[in-house]
């Protein structure tokens, strides 16, 4: 399992009730469940990954976040999970409100375009960065909004919606993120997870 | 119509009061079994089956001595699999293999024919109900059907809400739509218009309406296939001729199969039954009966969902299957869906859709580890 899924579930207590949006082959729902008791739902738009999920005894639904997410009641979930989707969305600050109207608390993680290596990509080779977090080409990659670690927590800020804990996470090393170290973490992270709740 | 002998019926002594008003009692209920109870009595699964359907699931039915209707998904290793769990089904009351129906006879001995009582989903799911005592099932395993057959899954969760741990709707609705009604109307229409239909009382006559209720089948089938998979099937394809014939033979190979499908439903199905159980799918609407709120179907059961449509369905279509859904979430139930990518139409949960029949294995087999 990936060390974003291992630090995503650090932020989980046992027993609770989990939406896992955009759950892809159900990875991280099989390791909430059986590690943690947690009563895990997933929402997945591929049917491949769909039947993947259900071999592996996970309950999900095939559905699209922008347009299905609306079926949960108000604060149905203790948390909604939505790993390196968010950018990929038509409308992100929809599916973020609605993220934070299901889930009590929201746990978002975002491919971070202020990472070095992206930055480094862009100027000196001059074309569109290609990392191990944003693999595709620009031309067939399913990302239409990307953002940097700084746009996400200005963006977060500016709503009104409150950040229990940041993380910075390059390879095997998380660290938090703060007001005060934005500008390093948004240069040597590329991965941003936040905990926010509204 | 029945060869009585190879039919098995439970009597159901209790009155069952009907939806239309009526009692009923001391009627036989059809059913056959697959499998073995075990000793938990904890992995049965009861299966309803669709409009014309029966309780001759799989195997070769030995009054049609037809593979049964649900062959591809039911037996040893498949998908609801006989090695593993005991399978029930019966045939629906105003059903005509073997249920209490309108071919059977009223006290007087008179055949019921149209003055059978009419009956609904409601009413079916209650009967069947009797097979759980009978067996002396406490809880089901699992339950499941698709079409007709989902929407008695659907109602028998509803009336009995800890009876199931596992409910499986498949390619079916909570509320017949103005299209399906009309469908069925069609087809009654067929039968009652023709002149051997008796205003029912065919069989004191000894006469058979066959040709409308072939036309009321060949219309209905027309229904569970896609236009995609009718045209790569047939397309203008002519039968066994080389041109057209000018004329109203069968020149095309669709027109021949249609007229087949027909031909072969009449010898194994009572008219009266066919105007029987459309009423009772066009009656069928579990909103209504929860005030408009279909959510509150559900509000007493912590059963496990598992709701399947399939692309090309546009008799049941996916939206519809889905409305299920989101009625269920609305109250944090426990609810997966799929959409089965297919071009085989409503027909397709019959048929041979391996990510169909994959997927619904997976999700019994899986549930069942859990219990």
């Amino acid at each position: 399992m990936k060390n974003e899924f291992q630090v995503i579930a650090d932020l989980i207590e046992k027993d609770k009730k989990v939406l896992d949006v955009g759950c892809a082959d159900g990875t991280l729902m099989k390791f909430l469940k059986d590690n943690k008791n947690i009563n895990i739902r997933g929402l997945e738009i591929s049917k491949e990954k769909v039947q993947e999920c259900i071999a592996k005894g996970l309950t999900v639904i095939e559905g699209n976040a922008e347009k299905d997410l609306k079926q949960f009641p108000d604060k149905s979930f203790d948390y909604v999970v939505l790993s390196q989707t968010l950018q990929a969305f038509l409308n992100p600050e929809l599916v973020l409100d609605e993220l934070l109207r299901v889930g009590k608390k929201a746990i978002v993680t975002i491919p971070n375009f202020g990472y070095w290596k992206v930055r480094f990509h862009l100027l000196f080779k001059g074309t569109m960065p290609i990392t191990k977090t944003l693999p595709d080409e620009w031309y067939n990659t399913p990302n239409l909004h990307m953002c940097t670690i700084k746009d996400f927590f200005h963006f977060v800020k500016s709503k009104d919606i409150k950040i229990f804990k940041s993380l910075a996470l390059n390879n095997l090393n998380s660290s938090i993120i703060n007001e005060s170290n934005l500008g390093v973490k948004n240069l040597f992270a590329d991965l941003g997870i936040f905990l926010i709740e509204k | 119509m029945n060869t009585e002998k190879n039919i098995k019926t439970l009597i159901v002594k209790k009155p069952l009061i009907l939806d239309c008003g009526k009692t009923i009692k001391d009627f036989p209920i059809a059913y056959e079994t697959y499998g073995s109870l075990n000793s938990n009595k904890d992995n049965a699964i009861l299966v309803f089956h669709a409009l014309t359907g029966d309780q001759f699931v799989t195997g070769i039915n030995p009054i049609t001595n037809k593979e049964g209707w649900w062959s591809y998904a039911v037996g040893p290793d498949k998908a609801i699999d006989t090695n593993k769990y005991f399978v029930i089904c019966s045939n629906v009351i105003g059903g005509c293999m073997g249920s209490y129906g309108p071919s059977h006879k009223d006290p007087d001995q008179k055949i019921f024919g149209t003055n059978f009582p009419v009956i609904t989903i409601n009413d079916m799911v209650n009967a069947q109900y009797n097979l759980l005592d009978h067996f002396g099932i406490d809880k089901l395993f699992s339950i499941t059907g698709g079409s007709m057959g989902g929407m008695q899954v659907l109602q028998f969760i509803s009336n009995f809400p800890d009876k199931s741990k596992t409910v499986v709707p498949i390619a079916t609705t909570s509320s017949h739509s103005a299209q399906n009604i009309a469908f069925n109307e069609l087809g009654r229409q067929a039968i009652t218009a023709d002149s051997n239909w008796k205003d029912g009382n065919y069989a004191s006559n000894d006469t058979n309406p066959g040709k409308g209720l072939a036309v009321a089948r060949m219309a209905a089938h027309i229904t569970y296939l896609s236009k995609k998979g009718l045209q790569e099937k047939f397309g203008r394809k002519l039968q066994e001729r080389e041109d057209l014939k000018f004329g109203f033979d069968a020149d095309f190979q669709i027109e021949s199969y249609l007229r087949y499908q027909g031909s072969v439903f009449v010898d194994r199905f009572d008219a009266n039954s066919y105007l029987y159980i459309t009423r009772a799918m066009d009656y069928f609407d579990l909103a209504k009966q929860f005030n408009g709120n279909l959510s509150e179907a559900f509000i007493n059961t912590n059963a496990k969902f598992f709701i399947i449509s399939f692309t090309s369905d546009w008799l049941y279509p996916t939206q519809e299957n889905k409305d299920i859904v989101i009625a269920l979430n609305s109250i944090g139930a426990d609810v997966g869906f799929v959409e089965i990518e297919s071009d085989k139409g409503h027909d397709s949960f019959l048929l041979d859709v391996p990510d169909f029949l994959s997927a619904l294995k997976n999700f019994l087999d899986k549930s069942y580890e859990e219990n």
